[in-house]
């Protein structure tokens, strides 16, 4: 996989702009000041931050901290009101960019969004040709796939009859599918059981380990231990960001969880 | 060609919904095997009170005329007026034939006679028509009895307009000027309204958020939503007017090419009203309601179950802004008069103005949304 330097001067040669190195060689993400409103109401409130390469970067907040309307505008969903943002090298505030940016990245939301309706195959195959890979490309790696998930029997099942952890297991799969540079993960294991989770944490390192940047947004403070960093927000601002070690000798306190209470407690925004 | 990927799914999708195929399959069917007999203008067993104050020979003669036609039922034959309104009012009759004292002499003595009809309005269109058919039998009684026209006259009371309907022409089937105004429907319904659904439902199921993070342009998503829609409108278009061959022999007199190529205008900025619908609704349920609310406007204002020429100014105003009045109009000239471009010009410009402002209004209302 291309990465660094080359990668950089590349984009910029391609959108014909400048370099203005706001985003750092081994960084893949850079956010400055970054806002959004919505009328009067401010939801992320100027957050700056920067996620390297490689790493999974934990992004916890409370409900209505403002996480998913983040985690929007880095995926081209949501424009921000104002701040700057560059995401694998894509300025956020550029149109154009964010057409481009769009190819690079995966997103899994929070709601589980593969099509009901279409068999496993079918939904791979639907996601792999929409980021315009090759019919045989397509076949070729479903195959891979499934039986790396061992679904390779469940591949004509309809996906509304799988189980939950496979349906979150399959629509993980199928956000790194086209090997995206960043995979944007909302709440990904909501609602399956602690075996299920530590399943799909192991996905999340091997995406990892291929050199994929994970930016994962979740609620349960044991999955926040596994981040290479994290950071946490209380009422649309960042109030803190470091390794999971560093917060608890900060904060001294035993479990990332401890933290968290102690920073969320702060928050005056009702849900 | 991404869009391939997207058109592959929908027709997935679309051939696994049981209940959208059913509507495709049965929409058409249903209305052209049951609409065109059940909007029928013809009116039958029409419930008629005779007051007969003559008790004549002709008198009689002239009610048993009325009885053998299949458009009237005698209910009765009473000798005073109160007795046939009370039957009216009990709603047992629809008209009163009231025959005046001296009908057989004033005939026979050539002098004028008079008769009066009164028909309950409740039902309007049962009335007018019933009192003007009911008017044609006794004019044409009058002629067999020998009288001279213009010696009868009769009167209809409480402002009942009498048309002139072509009741005796044996080619005047009311059918067939509904068929082609009913292919329009269905083809409506199915290319407009049921893509809208669609893709109020993929925002309901939140799948369109995990599209819309893909590099897929909005526009060929919808697109790829529109042409299975379009597929399926042409087919079904072709399957009504092939019924409407088999079951009614019905053909358009006129160019076929020609109906299919404003069919197209015609769907695509019915596609477009729908994706207009789409845009503004978040949920299937207030998807529904607009087009609700529009189908019903669009087919009552359109004509071609009342005509537009009897409706007041206010309504005649409406019925300009309603595409249905003219792909209506465009439509039964083509198939029942045979008419070319020229003659159907004045019907195809509002609809091509109709397709520019919907298209033009669906982008836009798309990209301040989007």
């Amino acid at each position: 996989m291309i990465s660094g330097e080359n990668t950089r001067k590349r984009i910029m040669e391609l959108l014909g702009r400048e370099d203005d190195h706001f985003l750092k060689e081994g960084d893949v993400i850079r956010t400055e000041g970054l806002t959004k409103c919505f009328g009067s109401f401010t939801a992320v409130d100027h957050i700056s931050f920067t996620v390297r390469q490689g790493e999974i970067f934990g992004f916890l907040g409370a409900n209505g901290a403002g996480k998913t309307t983040a985690m929007k505008m880095l995926c081209g969903l949501s424009r921000p009101t104002s701040g700057r943002a560059v995401v694998a090298g894509y300025d956020l505030h550029y149109n154009r960019d964010v057409k481009h940016l769009k190819k690079v990245i995966g997103y899994m939301s929070q709601k589980f969004s593969l099509y009901e309706d279409l068999k496993v195959w079918e939904n791979i195959r639907l996601f792999g040709g929409i980021y315009g890979m090759k019919d045989d490309v397509i076949a070729e790696k479903t195959e891979d796939l499934l039986r790396r998930l061992d679904l390779t029997a469940q591949r004509n099942r309809m996906v509304r009859d799988l189980p939950l952890g496979w349906k979150q297991r399959l629509a993980f799969s199928v956000a790194i599918f086209h090997e995206p540079r960043i995979v944007f993960l909302d709440e990904p294991t909501g609602g399956v059981d602690p075996a299920t989770r530590r399943g799909f944490w192991e996905m999340i390192y091997d995406a990892a380990e291929r050199g994929i940047t994970v930016f994962v947004t979740t609620h349960y403070m044991d999955e926040a231990e596994y981040c290479n960093r994290v950071s946490i927000m209380v009422d649309g601002k960042i109030e803190a960001l470091d390794s999971p070690a560093a917060l608890k000798c900060k904060y001294s306190a035993p479990s990332m969880d401890e933290v968290f209470r102690l920073l969320a407690g702060k928050a005056k925004r009702e849900e | 060609m991404i869009i391939k990927y997207l058109i592959e799914k929908e027709f997935k999708q679309l051939w696994r919904n049981p209940f959208i195929l059913f509507i495709i399959i049965a929409l058409p069917v249903l209305v052209m095997l049951v609409f065109p007999w059940a909007t029928t203008m013809e009116i039958k067993n029409v419930n008629v009170a005779v007051v007969d104050n003559d008790r004549s020979d002709l008198s009689r003669l002239l009610t048993e005329k009325i009885a053998s036609t299949e458009y009237f039922d005698i209910t009765g034959v009473f000798m005073r007026s109160e007795e046939a309104m009370q039957e009216i009012e009990y709603g047992d009759a629809d008209i009163i034939l009231e025959i005046p004292y001296g009908f057989e002499e004033d005939i026979l003595s050539d002098a004028n006679s008079s008769l009066l009809i009164e028909a309950n309005a409740v039902n309007g269109t049962k009335a007018s028509l019933g009192s003007s058919y009911l008017e044609m039998i006794i004019v044409s009684f009058a002629e067999q009895a020998g009288v001279s026209r213009g010696a009868l006259s009769v009167s209809a009371p409480g402002g009942i307009a009498v048309d002139s309907y072509y009741w005796f022409n044996p080619a005047m089937d009311y059918k067939i000027p509904m068929i082609p105004a009913l292919i329009m429907l269905v083809v409506a319904l199915i290319t407009g309204f049921l893509p809208a659904m669609n893709i109020v439902g993929e925002k309901e199921a939140g799948t369109i958020e995990q599209i819309n993070v893909t590099p897929v342009p909005k526009i060929t998503f919808i697109v790829g939503k529109l042409i299975p829609y379009w597929i399926i409108g042409v087919v079904v278009l072709s399957v009504g007017m092939v019924v409407a061959w088999l079951l009614y022999g019905l053909r358009p007199e006129g160019s076929v090419l020609l109906l299919f190529g404003l069919s197209f205008v015609f769907i695509f900025g019915i596609s477009g009203l729908g994706l207009i619908i789409s845009n503004y609704s978040s949920t299937m349920q207030q998807a529904m309601f607009m087009i609700f609310f529009i189908i019903i406007v669009f087919i009552l204002m359109c004509g071609i179950f009342t005509p537009i020429s009897s409706m007041p100014e206010w309504a005649r105003i409406i019925s300009m802004f309603d595409p249905f009045t003219y792909f209506a109009e465009i439509m039964r000239m083509i198939y029942l008069k045979g008419s070319t471009l020229r003659d159907i010009l004045p019907n195809v410009y509002p609809l091509i103005a109709f397709f520019v402002v919907i298209t033009g209004w669906a982008i836009l209302s798309y990209r301040k949304r989007g």
